[in-house]
């Protein structure tokens, strides 16, 4: 199966899932990171060479530092983002999922002059489509994954909220007892209707017609009563 | 235990616990905010709590959430701290030349690598001339003979109307920058590090050679005796560690590739920062000290000779005692 979820198990036995990102989304983040750089670069350019000798200098040595030391300070000091990895909610984190620290991002920033060969980031990109884990050669020197970042879940009180006029009657549960997957099948479906527009919910929503009894939105509502239902808010 | 049940039975507590991992970590920062005594055990029960909620199977949002919840959890409790100064101090005064000597093996053969190709051209070109123009060009030859002419009044320089201060910051753009390239071109199964060591071995025996040859050795040594004992130190020492990455790579022993791999980069990353601020430091010498025309030529020797008995004393004895 092709999956970019990552489980890594805690030292307290739990599984936490990480969602990996892949070599489009990474390349649109270094894009962004890069414009800003160079940007930087011209920034000061244009201004501190007025300064004579030391101005130019100046550029020279800031050059070095934000060409070397821009990924490495951000990753270690902002939660694994660059500004353009901010800008695409991905970040890096340890193969162990920890944050990532100075030695590792170190590593794998260091090492992007390698991945960028021979032109682009064609050697990381060859290395990120070979294995699992979208990791580019610093990545796998480094032991660093590049996942998204946790979005904020907006509170919920319940899992399938059902609009009022909806909940006046309790529904005949199925002829035929359900699965427990089937069961969280519904449940997904009724937490996922409100994302889907009405005709696909329907649509997906008649395949049950066997069980519900109904087309159409008759059948979207029933299957929201019976998911309120599995999910205990009855 | 329904769904429900368990959502209002949590609740205050998850509600909480966010609330201390907003704490912990604001915005975009980890903050140097330690957790508090009871986190780990709070945080425990979160995860608990997903585990439960896995195994009960309630809806995805709910897990979601728990998860999230405890990989902040996660990371607030193994994160890294903040608290470096000491560490550096530590690391300058024993934890680095132990690191060299530890890996004497690539340091030997970086070492190698670049004096035999140096030390054969500079002899060699005494006797035979026509071989530095095997591996420099003319003109470029012509123009280092420019740059170490008597009467000079900074050596070592295309353009004498560069200040100090500008050098100073070319030589940390450019000389650091070369530095970290030897190193990470050594994951190319070390192939990139040889060829920089032996590039750079060659390069400077060819100019060194011939401009003793051409009689201006008494402006071109006095020049680079100072800042070599760092600059050239730092620059094997990076292709060192950088051979280091190609032999993990290519004979991991008993360990796997990948892992071999990332021990090799995980050891050899501090040696590459030494080897960095080495070449940044002598950054300092090679724009205000080494190009002076006034500076006398016998202090110039008196300090690079002092510097490179430093500098080997320090590899071979700093930190041979508990610090």
């Amino acid at each position: 199966m092709i999956d970019s979820a990552r489980a890594i198990e805690t030292p307290e036995g739990v599984v936490l899932e990480l969602r990996l990102a892949g070599p489009i989304v990474r390349a649109l983040a270094w894009a962004i990171d890069t414009a800003i750089r160079v940007a930087f670069y011209i920034g000061m350019g244009m201004f501190l060479p007025l300064l004579g000798g030391f101005g130019v200098a100046a550029w020279l040595i800031l050059m070095f530092l934000v060409e070397w030391f821009y990924p490495v300070f951000f990753e270690v000091l902002a939660k694994g983002q660059t500004v353009g990895k901010m800008a695409l909610g991905i970040r890096v984190l340890c193969d162990d999922g920890t944050p990532v620290g100075w030695y590792p991002s170190t590593i794998r920033n260091f090492l992007r002059v390698v991945d960028f060969l021979p032109m682009l980031y064609g050697a990381g990109l060859l290395s990120m489509l070979m294995q699992k884990d979208f990791k580019r050669l610093g990545d796998l020197a480094a032991g660093t994954l590049v996942v998204y970042a946790e979005r904020r879940m907006p509170r919920r009180t319940k899992a399938t909220t059902v609009p009022e006029e909806e909940t006046v009657e309790t529904p005949s549960l199925p002829p035929v007892p359900l699965t427990l997957e089937e069961q969280q099948a519904l449940v997904a479906f009724s937490f996922r209707s409100r994302e889907l527009t009405s005709e696909r919910a329907e649509e997906l929503a008649d395949l049950l017609e066997p069980i519900v009894g109904h087309r159409g939105h008759g059948a979207v509502v029933h299957i929201r009563r019976l998911a309120s239902i599995y999910a205990g808010e009855r | 235990m329904k769904q429900e049940a368990f959502e209002s039975a949590h609740e205050e507590e998850w509600a909480s616990f966010e609330a201390v991992l907003g704490q912990l970590g604001h915005g975009h920062r980890y903050s140097a905010a330690v957790p508090t005594e009871d986190f780990p055990a709070r945080y425990r029960r979160i995860c608990h709590h997903l585990a439960l909620a896995r195994e009960r199977h309630y809806t995805a949002a709910l897990i979601r959430r728990l998860n999230e919840m405890s990989l902040r959890g996660h990371h607030a409790l193994y994160g890294v701290r903040p608290g470096l100064q000491r560490k550096w101090l530590r690391f300058l005064l024993a934890g680095f030349p132990r690191l060299v000597r530890s890996n004497w093996r690539p340091v030997v053969l970086a070492l190698a690598l670049f004096y035999v190709p140096f030390c054969g051209l500079t002899f060699s070109i005494q006797r035979n001339p026509e071989i530095a123009y095997l591996i420099e060009d003319p003109q470029s030859l012509a123009r280092m003979e420019d740059m170490y002419r008597s009467g000079n009044e900074k050596f070592g320089r295309k353009d004498e109307s560069d200040t100090d201060l500008t050098m100073f910051g070319f030589y940390i753009w450019n000389n650091v920058r070369i530095t970290f390239q030897v190193f990470a071109s050594g994951l190319l199964l070390g192939l990139g590090s040889i060829f920089f060591l032996l590039f750079n071995g060659l390069d400077s025996g060819a100019v060194a050679g011939h401009l003793t040859r051409m009689g201006l050795g008494h402006n071109f040594w006095p020049f680079v005796v100072t800042h070599s004992a760092l600059e050239v130190t730092g620059l094997i020492l990076a292709g060192a560690t950088g051979l280091k990455l190609g032999f993990a790579l290519l004979a991991p022993g008993r360990k796997s590739r990948l892992q071999s791999m990332k021990d090799a980069a995980r050891n050899g990353v501090s040696m590459v920062y030494g080897a960095g601020f080495m070449v940044f430091a002598a950054a300092f010498f090679e724009a205000f000290w080494s190009s002076s025309a006034l500076v006398p030529v016998a202090a110039k020797f008196a300090v690079g000779g002092t510097l490179w008995a430093s500098v080997l004393a320090y590899f071979l004895f700093a930190g041979r005692r508990r610090v």
